[in-house]
């Protein structure tokens, strides 16, 4: 706990309540007193304080600016005091709170040091300490060289690095996917390629000029997986140059994605769990970038001009950010959003089908989103109110029932509490200069039946408030009957699958529709079934209907030298209830076979790379993998 | 006993002349001063009675033991015959217990508690002056022409009482007995009351005195503050804590922070601050007519209290003349025990340069050729006259050529000055209009953490320090390092040859760096030798070592300061050494010896950094106490203390000619001074951050500072000095008036990237050097 002692407000010290020692005494099996534990609070209190002040001088005089655990414990040893071991790691400690109890820690993890000793991998130290001289100033003017640019000046590049760099991009980006895997598992594990790390940056960097080649995307995407999961690489500032890559491979209106034969969405998909990864394990990196990240996806999905598969990236990255940024962002945006995605629902007319197409994803993503959202914030809610205030809130404890769809992209398990990670504090708080607007967190009820006035029984996720008690009525139906009507009753299926049957699928009705929401399938199954009906119609016989926003929103772009009835199924599930319920009602989309990949051979772009050091001689081809990409280093 | 037996009056007067025989050391002190701070105006006595009073104090501490147990053992009638008849006030006995006495009492017996308190502040102001007689460093100028070490060696070895000393003041000295000066006490609540009434008198003044009677709210507020937690009055303390600490000046910022932090007793055992405060009394500079003003508002409102603290804790540097303004009074105050007494800047300091040796030139040829370069055979000739001639006029005010031994010059350090000239000849002359270039020498992938850097003289090698006990020395030139070879190797050479000194060089170990292991704890501070034969570090294990450039070995571990030494440097003539640490002493060095030769102690806390004067003759040191103090290498005596930086002093550099001398620290100010005249003549405010570095330019035109900022920012030197010197006034008085010219001064500002500018170096070409690491 020393570490906070550091704290800038003069005369404010961290104070160790009599609490805390009375604790730490019980650990060590000693009983104390109020009193002595008070004495023993302060003191404590103090000699922390005279020690922190002691070791900032060991600052000082090491010029650094950061009081490092080093400085503490050779403040403790000079006033005799043992030091503190086990804290020396460059990286912070997540200090986190048990969920039960005002009960703070540091996370510390066992070390296997059998594991750790035998390890074949011992990281090599950094690159040599040596002296670069450059003139910076001629006679007091101007800068001649701009002094530490990276790399250049950092770095010269041994030759077996150079190899090894040279070898690994062709390896990743060559054609041989065996190769690329050997290239892609080395890359996460080899500890000796710290000195590259700007290199591979720099590569996967050019994720903008490969914007046409889905599959060279796709293996930078890897690359940066390789590099964000590699133990050894300390990612540093470079974090924020992979994180960029990301983002362009989930919002970019990608050139590949003009053709609709490209599943640009399964990149997306990719690129929005690689996001979530990062968050999540170099979430001390990167925490400063999440409330820039939330901006800029909001800028995007609030972008009407932008293509829809922008905002697909938008919504899934969203999503993968957590069910925060959902609340906050996505679910806000919501009403404004749909009804420009209703006016392309609603559309038609043939030249509208992909962009319907494209349309439908975007529903299916908001609708998996939300439903986590849901989901989390009930699970969070009824932790909260344990304690049986839960009658509150209007959820009893355990009678929440949820189902949600897999969205083919699984995030790593969320804690409830994000505030250990810094994340969340920024959400919450706002911070100065936030441009996000003022945001009230929406009770659960009230995002419920709003989300139900927009999504109907496609929500998956029900909420039953105890017997007796019909559903609370979603005032949606009544206050906004447009886009209640309008809306088709869809649920999504996000997995990509490229090759469905195409059959039409009946889902077995959930039987809380038989019993719940008889009041309004009146109106709500003529509306619904009207829809269906249209959507039917549309997908059939191409009718135009009134463009409602459609000069917003793209037109379809169809290549005209498409040849052939498409063959790739894309099927929503449209479930339907009350009266006339006919069950689930399929709507698909077919589309030719995928063409073998694109015209550009994935092996142009390895010729693209950019060159250090000497250019050697053509490239051999790789037959085999027998190379070993160990650097002899 | 005498002091104490002739009655509580007496023990007064008594004290008076304590506090003279403590300041002893620092020169005469003005008996006027002591008079005035005296109530009752009574007779100084000789300070010989200092030793009778130290010895007295032993057995009046032997007296009060015999108390104590006496009443502990309830038999109060023998208490009270025997204090009767030792003369000690009844609360002499009882630290606690006067709490009754000061509640009840007004104004009467206020009387009685200060002069109880007297009695035994006393007790702790006779070990304490012991203590600081035996401090005071060994006197007398020494003629001899023998090698000066030698005797300082002998000196060193026969004064065993100069080390005791130091022991003890390394370890807590009597905590107890210094800390006993507090058990006095008064009423804890009426403690507001005091200081709010001096607080709203101080406000009501004339403007005029109003700044100079401030200075007394900071000391007062400590001591009362203090006063309060030792008497385990907590929460009375915190109370007048928060009260009143917003009023301090804000550079007393950082004290207040370790002061707030220190909220009992036994926390003040073991606190250096504290000891620090208490031990040494707070200097103050006060006007005639301010001071006056202040001890009637006291004496008529009776406030005993807080006159008490003023007599004994405070020591008023008390001028005649005209008030100073406040701006004079901040620009030198901020020290952690005030400003420096006047009477310690008075001292003769022989500032000048010493004669340079005459070396023949072999310049004929060489001449020609450098003329044949630059074609500018006009040029030369002036100025190799103006070189001769300075170095054959001798300078009134440098010290005698043998003031302090220095070693003979061997040939190849003339071979060196000869370089040395004849580089100066091709020296650009720098100026507002022309200003240097520079160049950044980085340190790259030094995750390690660089602690220290340093050039040598001629800019061939470049050495760093760092944070993993390493020192590691790189070669600037095309020329590779290498190790001399084996002692087996060696025998086989022809040592008659004309190359023989390019034959013991062992090729297969040159490189372009060498790394020297052997500290044990981050190394900050690295020094090389004139010859460019050794290199000093100093490290936080405690030693300062010395490696050879030749076998890049280590040769000698200097253990003495056993606490982290923070910074060293080579004499620029070489042989001698200074180092400072944590231990707050400055030590001087010979590198043939393995003890100190001197030891300078004085400074309130640690001593930050050391560097020589040009002549060898004095050593400043910069410390944490936020002082300056100049020492005299032949003595030990501290001939200058400059007070005015407002947070710990990281860098020193004296000019070329050896009249001033710059300071940087963690203030961010450049301070310059007149070592002459013992004043401060400039400030200069730009920096951000923490300044780690200082360098005039070889001419002296130009001042280069660097700092934690990532900045290197070029003063005009010549102007800042000019300005100043003609003002004969303030050389008077003392009081510096000045303007605030910063802007002015600064030529440039020049930014690395994200670099800290952590040293900085001309080379004789006057083309400025940076040097720092990479942090990306």
């Amino acid at each position: 706990p020393h570490t906070e002692m550091a704290d800038r407000e003069e005369r404010r010290f961290a104070e160790i309540s009599r609490e805390s020692v009375k604790f730490m005494a019980e650990s060590t099996g000693v009983e104390l007193g109020d009193d002595v534990a008070g004495l023993l609070a302060e003191d404590v209190c103090y000699r922390l304080r005279e020690a922190t002040q002691s070791s900032s001088q060991f600052m000082r005089h090491a010029k650094r600016r950061k009081l490092t655990v080093e400085d503490f414990n050779r403040a403790l040893h000079w006033s005799n005091v043992e030091a503190i071991c086990g804290y020396g790691a460059q990286d912070t400690l997540p200090f986190r709170s048990a969920k039960e109890g005002e009960l703070f820690f540091i996370e510390d993890r066992d070390i296997n040091l059998v594991e750790l000793a035998l390890a074949t991998n011992i990281p090599k130290g950094c690159a040599e300490t040596m002296v670069r001289v450059n003139v910076s100033y001629m006679d007091g003017k101007g800068n001649l060289e701009p002094q530490g640019t990276v790399p250049s000046a950092v770095q010269s590049l041994s030759d077996d690095l150079l190899k090894y760099y040279q070898q690994i991009t062709r390896a990743i980006l060559g054609e041989d996917p065996h190769l690329m895997k050997v290239a892609l598992l080395d890359l996460q594990s080899n500890a000796k390629i710290a000195a590259l790390l700007p290199y591979f940056v720099y590569v996967i960097s050019g994720v903008k000029s490969v914007s046409h080649d889905l599959e060279q995307l796709n293996r930078l995407l890897h690359m940066v997986k390789s590099l964000v999961q590699n133990p050894y690489l300390y990612l540093g500032s470079y974090i924020r140059s992979l994180v960029s890559s990301v983002m362009y491979c989930i919002l970019e209106p990608l050139a590949a994605s003009i053709n609709p034969l490209n599943d640009h969405w399964t990149l997306r998909d990719y690129a929005a769990l690689l996001l979530s990864h990062i968050f999540w394990t170099h979430g001390d990196l990167v925490s400063g970038l999440y409330h820039q990240i939330l901006v800029s996806l909001q800028k995007v999905l609030s972008d009407p001009v932008r293509p829809l598969c922008s905002h697909y990236g938008a919504v899934v990255g969203l999503h993968a950010l957590g069910w925060k940024a959902v609340e906050r962002v996505l679910f806000p945006h919501l009403p404004a959003y749909w009804a420009n995605l209703q006016a392309v629902l609603d559309d038609y007319s043939v030249s509208n089908a992909q962009v319907k197409a494209d349309g439908h994803k975007v529903y299916g993503a908001i609708l998996v989103a939300v439903e986590r959202l849901l989901k989390m914030k009930a699970l969070s809610l009824s932790q909260q109110s344990d304690g049986g205030s839960s009658g509150q809130t209007g959820f009893a404890g355990g009678s929440i029932c949820y189902r949600v769809s897999s969205p083919g992209l699984s995030p790593p398990p969320e804690p409830l509490s994000e505030a250990t990670l810094g994340i969340a504090s920024h959400l919450q708080a706002g911070g100065a200069g936030c441009p996000l607007e003022e945001w009230t967190p929406v009770p659960l009820p009230a995002m419920y039946c709003e989300l139900y006035s927009f999504f109907g029984d496609s929500l998956a996720v029900r909420f039953s408030t105890g017997p007796g008690d019909a559903r609370k009525e979603p005032p949606g139906p009544t206050s906004n009957p447009d886009t209640t009507r309008k809306m088709p009753q869809l649920t999504a299926n996000l997995n990509i699958s490229p090759r469905h049957d195409g059959s039409p699928r009946t889902d077995p009705t959930p039987p809380s529709l038989a019993a719940t929401g008889s009041g309004r399938s009146l109106t709500r199954s003529c509306s619904s079934s009207s829809s269906v009906q249209r959507s039917r119609s549309s997908s059939r016989s191409g009718q135009r209907s009134a463009g409602l926003s459609r000069d917003v929103f793209p037109k379809a772009r169809f290549t005209s030298s498409q040849t052939g009835p498409p063959a790739f199924s894309f099927l929503i599930g449209g479930r339907q209830m009350g009266l006339r319920c006919q069950g689930r009602r399929p709507f698909q989309t077919n589309f030719a076979p995928t063409p073998p990949l694109s015209a550009v051979p994935p092996r142009a772009y390895a010729h693209k790379l950019p060159v250090i050091g000497r250019v050697g001689k053509p490239v051999r081809r790789w037959a085999c993998s027998h190379y070993s990409l160990h650097l002899p280093l | 006993m005498a002091a104490v037996q002739g009655g509580l009056v007496d023990a007064d007067e008594d004290k008076d002349i304590k506090t003279e025989a403590s300041n002893d050391s620092w020169g005469n002190n003005n008996a006027n001063d002591g008079r005035l701070l005296s109530p009752s105006p009574g007779s100084s006595a000789s300070a010989g009675s200092n030793k009778s009073a130290a010895g007295a104090s032993e057995e009046q501490q032997t007296l009060l033991a015999v108390l104590q147990f006496l009443r502990k053992n309830k038999l109060t009638e023998s208490v009270e015959i025997l204090r009767r008849e030792a003369g000690l006030p009844e609360d002499s006995l009882e630290p606690k217990g006067a709490e009754s006495s000061g509640a009840g009492s007004g104004g009467a017996s206020g009387g009685v508690d200060l002069e109880g308190g007297d009695a035994s502040s006393l007790l702790s102001r006779v070990t304490a002056s012991s203590t600081a007689g035996a401090q005071a460093p060994t006197k007398g100028p020494i003629q001899s022409a023998a090698w000066l070490t030698d005797k300082l060696s002998h000196h060193s070895a026969s004064c065993p009482t100069a080390k005791l000393t130091h022991s003890a003041g390394e370890d807590q000295p009597d905590v107890n007995v210094v800390l006993s000066a507090y058990s006095q006490q008064g009423d804890p609540a009426l403690y507001e009351v005091y200081y709010s009434g001096l607080k709203r008198f101080i406000e009501s003044v004339l403007d005029c005195h109003r700044a100079e009677l401030s200075q007394v709210f900071y000391p007062l507020f400590v001591h009362m503050y203090l006063e309060l937690v030792y008497n385990n009055h907590e929460s009375e303390a915190k109370a007048f804590f928060e009260k009143f600490s917003g009023d301090q000046e804000c550079y007393y910022e950082d004290d207040l922070r370790v002061l707030s932090s220190l909220t009992k007793k036994e926390h003040m055992r073991g606190n250096e601050t504290l000891l620090d405060f208490r031990t040494s009394k707070f200097v103050l500079r006060i006007s005639r007519d301010s001071y006056q003003l202040l001890k009637r508002h006291l004496q008529e409102r009776q406030n005993n209290q807080i006159w008490n603290i003023i007599q004994e804790h405070l020591y008023i540097d008390i001028f005649d003349g005209m008030p100073r303004s406040k701006s004079q009074i901040d620009a030198m105050s901020g020290s952690l025990a005030g400003e420096a007494k006047r009477e310690a800047n008075k001292a003769k300091v022989y500032y000048g340069l010493l004669k340079e040796p005459e070396i023949e030139l072999p310049l004929d040829d060489e001449d020609e050729e450098a003329e044949n370069e630059e074609g500018k055979p006009k040029k030369k000739k002036p100025k190799k006259d103006s070189l001769g001639s300075k170095s054959k006029k001798q300078d009134p005010n440098a010290p005698s050529q043998n003031r302090i031994p220095l070693p003979e010059l061997k040939d190849s350090d003339k071979l060196d000055k000869i370089m040395y000239m004849k580089e100066a000849t091709k020296r650009i002359r720098l100026g507002p209009d022309n200003l240097p270039s520079i160049c950044f020498y980085s340190f790259l992938n030094a995750y390690q953490g660089l602690t220290a850097v340093d050039f040598t003289d001629d800019s061939s090698l470049i050495a760093g320090g760092f944070a993993d006990s390493t020192v590691r020395v790189w070669s600037v030139t095309p020329k590779k390092l290498r190790k001399v070879k084996s002692a087996a190797d060696l025998n086989l050479i022809d040592k008659e040859s004309d190359d023989v000194l390019e034959r013991i060089m062992d090729e297969k170990t040159a490189s372009e760096s060498k790394i020297l292991c052997g500290h044990s704890g981050p190394v900050y501070g690295i020094s090389f030798s004139p010859d460019r034969n050794y290199l000093l570090s100093s490290s936080e294990d405690g030693t300062v070592r010395l490696w050879s450039l030749q076998t890049f070995t280590c040769l000698v571990g200097y253990k003495g300061h056993n606490y982290p030494v923070w910074d060293t440097q080579f004499s620029p003539h070489g042989y001698y050494f200074v180092s400072g640490g944590h231990d707050r002493v400055a030590r001087l060095w010979a590198t043939d010896h393995y003890q100190p030769l001197r030891m300078f102690s004085g400074h309130l806390a640690d001593v930050t950094c050391t560097r020589f004067h040009p002549n060898s003759n004095y050593v400043a040191t910069g410390s944490s106490d936020r002082t300056i103090r100049l020492w005299d290498v032949l003595n030990g005596n501290c001939v200058r203390i400059f007070t005015g930086h407002k947070g710990p002093i990281h860098a020193l550099a004296f000019s070329p000619n050896g009249k001033f001398l710059a300071s940087g620290a963690t203030d961010g100010r450049v301070l310059l001074w007149d070592i002459g005249h013992g004043l401060m003549v400039g400030e200069l405010k730009g920096h951000t951050d923490t300044i780690y570095s200082l360098r005039f330019s070889r001419d002296g035109e130009i001042l280069a500072s660097g700092s934690m900022d990532n900045t290197v920012r070029l003063w005009d030197a010549t102007k800042a000095f000019d300005d100043l010197e003609t003002d004969d006034f303030t050389a008077a008085t003392g009081h510096i008036h000045l303007q605030d010219n910063s802007q002015e001064l600064l030529l440039g500002t020049y930014m690395t990237k994200s670099t800290p500018v952590i040293h900085l170096h001309f080379t004789r070409r006057n083309l400025l050097l940076a040097a720092g690491a990479y942090n990306p």
